[in-house]
């Protein structure tokens, strides 16, 4: 009866495999590591799909598994991005400063140095001065530990505050939106430290690898987000497969029971809660430096309930649902909204699908919602006769008891 | 005999309304005792204060031999502290196995990350499995609890109860709904339990009080009416008059 954590998953290997079978046919056909047949912006735009995926990953954990509808891992998404984006930008300015300066007479002192760098990013937001949250920008490590401590404790504080208080259900949903909303109007604001609506740029730009082409770096970019894409995964699956799991889907299904067990809700809650943020954090650290920019309309609400959306149509509760709807809802929205849909002409009006694509998407959701409330991974339930208990009260008739007897064999 | 629980003057209102009204109420360490009373007369409203869902307005609720009061503590802590509750209405987790939800009542060290990097040894499979025989559903373990007749949920709530080792068990209308055979099988599992820890069961059902056989506190608008044998309290006038004459 004891089985391994495999055998008892076997969707972490088949998931593994058609992973790491993409990344190897996307690399082939790459320009920068192949025969050229994808462009270099596709490869990208594949890179930050697996990254999308693997911030879906978290959405699902934290929603489909222990109920949490949040509306704000965007925020800590982006948050991802910015950590990693100030030392992309810093590095970048400092070796550009530093060689226009090398010619100067007199070397610089390591002041002055300090604050060319600080009017090159600033002058945008008419300053000249690091703001004290770029005291880390210079070193990599500390930003890369900042990508995962600034969404962890932003949730650890957030999530304490919120499930101590027992809120729970929709207003906590608008709670998480609050805070979405409101860091994102905070950012907007020219004194934040972070170049107000300006956001991060040129974080395409890696520092020291200025003569490797972007067509190498893309692809570099794909295999470290689908790495990181593969490890999420297998976490997640680690995560909900023991009794861990069994108790955060007994605290979606039944918060009061799992308190009366001895369990205490809030812990796991904000367990669950702090570590999709990181995952969050981490998935939007590797997707900056693929789309190159962040402003904070990147945080804007909207952004997270495009997430519950993937989710919701691609299937809460599974793993596997939630990479299947982010791949599949953002690559057709890319499809979609970049122009390249003919549109449809229905004689008295004319379907343009980077306008309508909205309502499509909309229409999707509401209809999913409705008719196939397990999505697109419910598909899977017909390939292996995986069902949700639909009796309530009855013994199995003869009819279904041969469907037992199988399942008792599993 | 020394006592297990001691719920002492507790009163509480909602809007005005005193659900409990100056209750005491003591219960010994290996007791089977039977609440009945009115609609109304508080006894969920008790429940809920034992098990920290409901703060009592005044009075004190203490607990086991170090007499430590319960009102600081929350509702896990108090789970924790072995006192198990089963609801009215058999709320087991239906999207999950019988065998996963007796697992997940096993008394275990219920913090975080401990059962992050649980793992069941050979041991905890026996205790469910144990557990199973007891309640009768030995060969249902690897069905989705949402899949079981009432009757097998209710069965599967108590065994969770069990297995949760408490020191006090509160049920809730245990027969509700139940056949006869069922019933049967129920008593028999209450009885069974109590004579290794207290147990409180609230009921309806005169017919199913009689036959657990046990002391019978009768409850009306938020105190205690009348205590002893249910031939006993049944010929209280009192209680003739607001609840079994009506």
């Amino acid at each position: 009866m004891r089985q391994s954590f495999i055998a008892k998953n076997p969707s972490v290997l088949i998931f593994l495999a058609c992973l790491g079978l993409f990344t190897l046919v996307v690399s082939v056909l790459s320009e920068g590591m192949g025969i050229g047949l994808i462009s270099t912006s596709f490869v990208k735009t594949l890179g930050k799909t697996l990254c999308l995926c693997l911030v879906a990953i978290a959405m699902d954990l934290a929603w489909g598994y222990a109920g949490i509808l949040s509306l704000g891992h965007f925020a800590f998404f982006g948050l991802g991005g910015y950590m990693i984006g100030m030392w992309l930008m810093y590095a970048r300015t400092e070796g550009i400063v530093a060689a226009s300066l090398a010619n100067a007479e007199i070397p610089p002192t390591p002041d002055e140095l300090r604050s060319a760098i600080a009017t090159q990013i600033f002058g945008v937001v008419g300053s000249s001065d690091f703001p004290a949250i770029w005291v880390f920008a210079h070193s990599l490590p500390l930003q890369l530990a900042l990508v995962v401590l600034v969404p962890g404790l932003l949730a650890l504080i957030f999530g304490w505050l919120a499930f101590r208080s027992r809120v729970t259900g929709v207003y906590l949903s608008i709670l998480t939106q609050a805070m979405t909303l409101a860091l994102a109007l905070y950012l907007f604001q020219n004194d934040s430290g972070l170049r107000g609506n300006n956001g991060l740029s040129g974080l395409q730009n890696i520092p020291g690898a200025e003569a490797v082409p972007q067509s190498v770096i893309s692809v570099w970019f794909l295999w470290g987000s689908a790495a990181a894409l593969g490890l999420g995964y297998v976490i997640a699956a680690f995560v909900v497969s023991g009794k861990f799991g069994s108790v955060i889907r007994g605290i979606r299904d039944d918060e009061a029971r799992v308190r009366f067990l001895g369990y205490s809700v809030e812990g796991y809650k904000l367990f669950v809660f702090t570590l999709t943020a990181v995952i969050a954090g981490i998935a939007g650290a590797l997707y900056y430096p693929q789309a190159g920019i962040i402003n904070p309309k990147e945080i804007a609400p909207i952004a997270s309930i495009y997430l519950a959306v993937w989710v919701a149509i691609g299937g809460r509760g599974r793993l596997y649902g939630a990479v299947i709807g982010a791949a599949l809802v953002s690559l057709l929205s890319t499809w979609f909204t970049g122009g390249r849909v003919p549109d449809l002409p229905l004689g008295f009006y004319t379907v343009s699908w980077v306008d309508w694509w909205q309502v499509l998407l909309g229409l999707s959701f509401v209809l999913v919602t409705l008719f196939a409330p397990k999505g697109i991974g419910g598909l899977f339930d017909l390939l292996t006769g995986r069902r949700a208990p639909d009796r309530h009260g009855a013994d199995l008739g003869p009819g279904p008891g041969a469907l037992r007897e199988k399942e008792a064999e599993q | 005999m020394s006592t297990l629980l001691e719920v002492s003057g507790v009163s509480v209102s909602f809007d005005g309304f005193k659900a409990i009204n100056n209750l005491s109420f003591e219960i010994g360490p290996a007791e089977l005792r039977a609440i009945i009373g009115p609609n109304g007369a508080g006894k969920t409203t008790f429940m809920d204060i034992v098990t920290g869902k409901t703060r009592p307005d005044e009075g004190d609720v203490l607990w086991g031999e170090m007499s430590r009061s319960l009102l600081k503590m929350n509702e896990s802590q108090i789970a924790q502290a072995g006192i198990g509750r089963k609801f009215q209405r058999p709320t087991v987790f239906e999207d999950q196995s019988v065998f996963e939800n007796l697992l997940m009542a096993l008394r275990k060290d219920r913090a975080p990350w401990k059962v992050l990097f649980y793992r069941e040894t050979a041991e905890d499979r026996a205790r469910v499995g144990e557990l199973a025989e007891e309640i009768g559903l030995a060969d249902q373990l690897p069905r989705k609890a949402g899949e079981l007749s009432h009757g097998q949920k209710q069965w599967l709530e108590i065994g969770m109860l069990l297995a949760q080792e408490p020191r006090l068990l509160l049920v809730d209308e245990p027969a509700a709904g139940m056949t006869l055979a069922e019933r049967e099988h129920t008593t028999d599992l209450l009885k069974q339990a109590a004579k290794t820890r207290a147990v409180i069961v609230v009921e309806h059902d005169m017919e199913f009080v009689r036959r657990l056989d046990c002391r019978v506190t009768v409850l009306h608008e938020g105190s205690v009416l009348a205590e002893g044998s249910l031939d006993f309290v049944t010929k209280n006038q009192q209680v003739i008059d607001v609840y079994l004459g009506r």
